[in-house]
């Protein structure tokens, strides 16, 4: 069919392979090229790999991420057995603490992590030695064991939520038929309900091992002070002046290789349909009596949130309206110096909020636009092998940040194409980054439109971009400010792949929190997070108003 | 004259050819329905007509103009056709108003006019008092009522209808058969119906082109369809029939364990070799006595073998004396017969309707 709307969608095409595409070939291409003669090489490799500092750092993040995922199990399946099939009380408060935690960026965590329980200094050293009159505290986050306990805090919500939506999947007729032929409650509970979610655990465990090795935030701020690496640290690292490239994109493969291996491999675990309660309809569902152990079980989930989101909120709460966050919580320490000093006093403060919320709505848009235009694209066959195009837009879901932000610099900072030193970069990276939570939101509400509304409207006589702008945008509004805020929220906290392409005047408010983190004033740091978070959750709020109270949830379904 | 013209229309899809050398005109007013079971090729007959698909081969021709072939297609907005779809589609962000007026506002009309002809379709359809609702907040039937009017106003050069009633209850469809052949015979405008209801079929059109695995068996008006199927599969799938298959041996016809005179039958001499024939359940009388031979007719002995009261009619099952044949009979309430009891049938020749050869 010829179409003049023809041009438009080649273009749009183009715009996704220089995001995702052109990005992954120049950092496969730097990987094998000589830094100063541009040849073949493979020294790159031996470059990264012939020291024992970076494959110990390699093993760090190994180490780190699994212990990080076990924990996460730890914390997060016993908490979504009790909200999904247990008659646990105060399952809201739970689930809101959870929604908080989600929220909370992993580097405040980690800055509220380093108030409580930093060595000498922290709350719970302090409170221990007041309490024993010992020297000094026993805790210490400055340690591997340190690093894990914060990771799993901040990215234990994906296991909640991928086993609770199991859980809730498993009809109770398959608990019935156990305790029919005898079985106890308990018995039933390890024998048939979590085995049937164990391949939703083991796909979580796979994404949280991700999450761990590719996050960068909570890594720098606590591995570095404890003198151990991490991959992303190390990556970091071969960036300051001068930028190694080249052995940075040949440290990055096997990254990239095993969590493509890996996400493949979480796939196939969820697809296999041998799980047969998992695929049916719900049914129906009756909680399990848990007796005098229901407040037993309460008790661990607010352990578990007071560890993640409770105690952490207060304490940030209370550094960043403190005079000296060490002088306690009395009246006479409180202030609004800190929060006045980031939002108005300092220029690079101020610049950096107004850039984080005007760089995460572009990349939004951006990541929005694109996302429904190739889903309308493959939706409707309009260009010859448009399935491919899915991929392409999903891809960047198993590329980590780090290694994305090492393609764009090194795809966009030589010519024909230079944006290193700009916004766009930073824009750009963010809306690829969120292409396909922007992706899969946008093709749901594209596939809740029945294509009959616009060939009616094509029938009496629009074209084709008529019918698009009269019947299918106007359709699409709700579900797509939804989207919005989805993408929107990750893009105003994004640290991993903002710390490569910065420049000075792009500072956003993530950056600007690490690079403050070694100046120790842990007061401005906390008021940083706070203004994050509270535009966050303002986002939130409006977002459940908009779309209902299960849309954050969507993103980690996809 | 013709108003749309199909030439020898195919239609691939990789490897499974969904419409097969599809040959149809349509006479200006004309309304044809393409009646067939599902995956026979018509709603993809409907949408090439329509401009949403491009055949594969064979051309589409309207007044005179090659609107499809090939080479080209006409975008679906430069036909000047207009379509009711399966569900309607009904634009959920527009009144019932907007949605009417949309094709109107494509063209360009003055607002004034867009203002009148949508207020006078509406009544037209009786819906005039609902013109600010949303489509949310009306029943099937009426939105049904909507796509019709927003179908209509543009006074489309084609009309193309997609399954229209499939989705209403027994009632309402019913109702909406008359409604939709009312709209017919009030603005004349040339329709293309597609469905797989032969009662809806029937009730609505002109002309029937049945279908079955992309190609046309048949294109007739109802009641010749229905009285002379030239196909066993157009005789079995409009109404029920039976299928009686007989050899032409000199003056006879000879049938399993009963035989016809070759006289008695309206084409005789096309008759040759082996024949198979449709005979609809009410074309055959059932006797208690042996009935006195009509002029033309056949009688053959045979047995109550099944039946069924169904309050407007009776169901029998009848085996021909000898025979493994099973013949299908409906007879009026009154006309009471026990199972097993010996019954004659009387079969009129001139009912079968021959069908060709597989």
């Amino acid at each position: 069919m010829k179409d003049r709307s023809l041009v438009v969608w080649v273009l749009l095409i183009a715009l996704l392979l220089l995001l995702v595409i052109n990005p992954l070939a120049r950092l496969l291409w730097a990987s094998f090229e000589h830094p100063e003669t541009g040849a073949f090489t493979l020294g790159n490799y031996a470059a990264a790999y012939g020291r024992w500092r970076n494959i110990e750092a390699l093993i760090n993040s190994l180490v780190v991420g699994l212990a990080a995922a076990a924990l996460c199990i730890g914390f997060g399946v016993p908490m979504a057995w009790a909200v999904s099939r247990t008659d646990m009380p105060a399952k809201g408060l739970v689930w809101a603490a959870v929604l908080g935690t989600f929220i909370m960026p992993n580097y405040l965590g980690a800055v509220a992590w380093i108030l409580m329980a930093g060595p000498n200094a922290g709350w719970l050293n302090r409170i221990y030695t007041g309490l024993t009159g010992a020297a000094a505290g026993p805790f210490n986050i400055y340690s591997k064991t340190g690093l894990v306990l914060v990771i799993a805090c901040y990215s234990f919500p994906y296991m909640f939520v991928f086993t609770r939506s199991a859980l809730d999947l498993i009809s109770s007729e398959m608990e019935d038929a156990a305790s029919t032929l005898g079985a106890s409650a308990l018995r039933t509970t390890l024998r048939v309900t979590l085995p049937l979610a164990l391949p939703a655990i083991m796909g979580a465990f796979i994404v949280e091992f991700l999450e761990a090795i590719a996050l960068f935030g909570a890594p720098a701020l606590i591995a570095l002070p404890a003198r151990f690496q991490v991959m992303t640290t190390m990556l970091w690292q071969m960036f300051e002046f001068p930028p190694r490239l080249q052995v940075a994109a040949a440290y990055a493969m096997p990254l990239l290789l095993i969590t493509v291996f890996l996400f493949w491999l979480q796939y196939r675990l969820i697809a296999r349909k041998g799980f047969v309660s998992l695929t049916g309809k719900g049914g129906e569902r009756r909680m399990v009596r848990l007796g005098p152990w229901r407040f037993v079980l309460l008790g661990y989930c607010l352990f578990v949130t007071s560890l993640s989101f409770f105690v952490p909120m207060v304490v940030v709460l209370q550094a960043a309206f403190a005079k000296a966050w060490g002088r306690g919580f009395g009246w006479d320490n409180l202030t609004l110096r800190n929060v006045r000093f980031v939002l108005f006093d300092q220029t690079a403060t101020r610049a950096a909020t107004v850039n984080t919320f005007v760089y995460a709505a572009a990349a939004s848009v951006i990541a929005l636009g694109l996302a429904l235009a190739i889903a309308y694209i493959v939706a409707r066959r309009l260009v010859p092998m448009g399935r491919a195009l899915t991929y392409v837009a999903m891809a960047p879901f198993v590329i980590p940040g780090i290694v994305l932000a090492i393609g764009f610099y090194a795809a966009y900072t030589a010519k024909p194409l230079v944006l290193y030193g700009t916004a766009w970069i930073l824009i750009l990276a963010f809306a690829t980054r969120f292409l396909p939570i922007a992706y899969t939101n946008s093709d749901a509400s594209l596939r809740s439109i029945n294509p009959e509304l616009e060939d009616a409207a094509r029938i009496l006589g629009g074209s084709r971009l008529l019918a698009l702008r009269r019947v299918v945008v106007p359709l699409l509004k709700r579900g797509l400010a939804g989207a919005f805020i989805l993408v929107f929220i990750p893009a105003t906290r994004e640290l991993s792949s903002a710390i490569f392409l910065y420049t000075t005047g792009t500072q956003v408010l993530s950056v600007l929190l690490f690079d403050k983190s070694d100046e120790g004033n842990f007061e401005v740091l906390s008021s940083m997070g706070l203004i994050l978070v509270v535009g966050t959750v303002a986002l939130v709020l409006v977002g459940f108003r908009l779309v209902g109270r299960d849309f954050l949830l969507r993103r980690t379904a996809s | 004259m013709s108003r749309l013209v199909l030439t020898e229309v195919s239609r691939r899809f990789g490897s499974v050819t969904a419409v097969d050398r599809f040959s149809l005109s349509l006479t200006q007013g004309e309304f044809v329905s393409l009646l067939g079971p599902s995956g026979c090729g018509k709603t993809t007959t409907l949408r090439m007509i329509a401009g949403f698909l491009e055949p594969s081969a064979g051309t589409i021709e309207m007044d005179g103009r090659t609107i499809s072939s090939p080479a080209s297609t006409l975008p679906p907005e430069k036909r000047g056709m207009s379509m009711i779809f399966q569900s309607y589609a009904i634009w959920p962000n527009m009144t019932v108003a907007e949605n009417v007026a949309f094709g109107l506002e494509v063209r360009r009309l003055p607002k004034a006019e867009v203002r009148t002809r949508v207020d006078k379709i509406l009544d037209v359809v009786q819906m005039g008092h609902l013109g600010g609702r949303y489509p949310q907040e009306l029943s099937g039937g009426q939105q049904q009522r909507v796509a019709l009017a927003r179908a209509i106003v543009v006074q489309p050069a084609v009309l193309l209808l997609d399954e229209p009633l499939s989705n209403l209850d027994a009632n309402l469809r019913e109702e909406m058969r008359y409604e939709i052949r009312r709209l017919h015979d009030e603005f004349h405008i040339t329709t293309v119906y597609v469905t797989h209801d032969q009662a809806e079929a029937m009730v609505t059109s002109d002309r029937i082109a049945v279908m079955h695995q992309g190609r046309i068996e048949q294109v007739d008006a109802p009641r010749a369809l229905y009285a002379r199927p030239r196909t066993r599969f157009v005789a079995g799938f409009i109404g029920r029939t039976n299928f009686l298959d007989g050899e032409a041996r000199g003056e006879a016809i000879v049938f399993d364990h009963f035989e016809i005179p070759r006289g008695a039958f309206a084409d005789s001499q096309a008759l040759r070799g082996r024949v198979s024939f449709s005979l609809r359940p009410q074309s055959i009388v059932l006797h208690r006595q042996p009935p006195t031979a009509s002029e033309r007719g056949a009688v053959v002995p045979g047995a109550v073998t099944q039946r069924a009261y169904l309050g407007e009619h009776w169901d029998y099952t009848v085996r021909p004396a000898g025979s493994a044949l099973a013949l299908r009979v409906t007879a009026r309430p009154h006309e009471v017969f026990e199972v097993e009891e010996a019954v004659w049938l009387e079969l009129d020749p001139r009912q079968m309707a021959p069908l060709l050869p597989e």
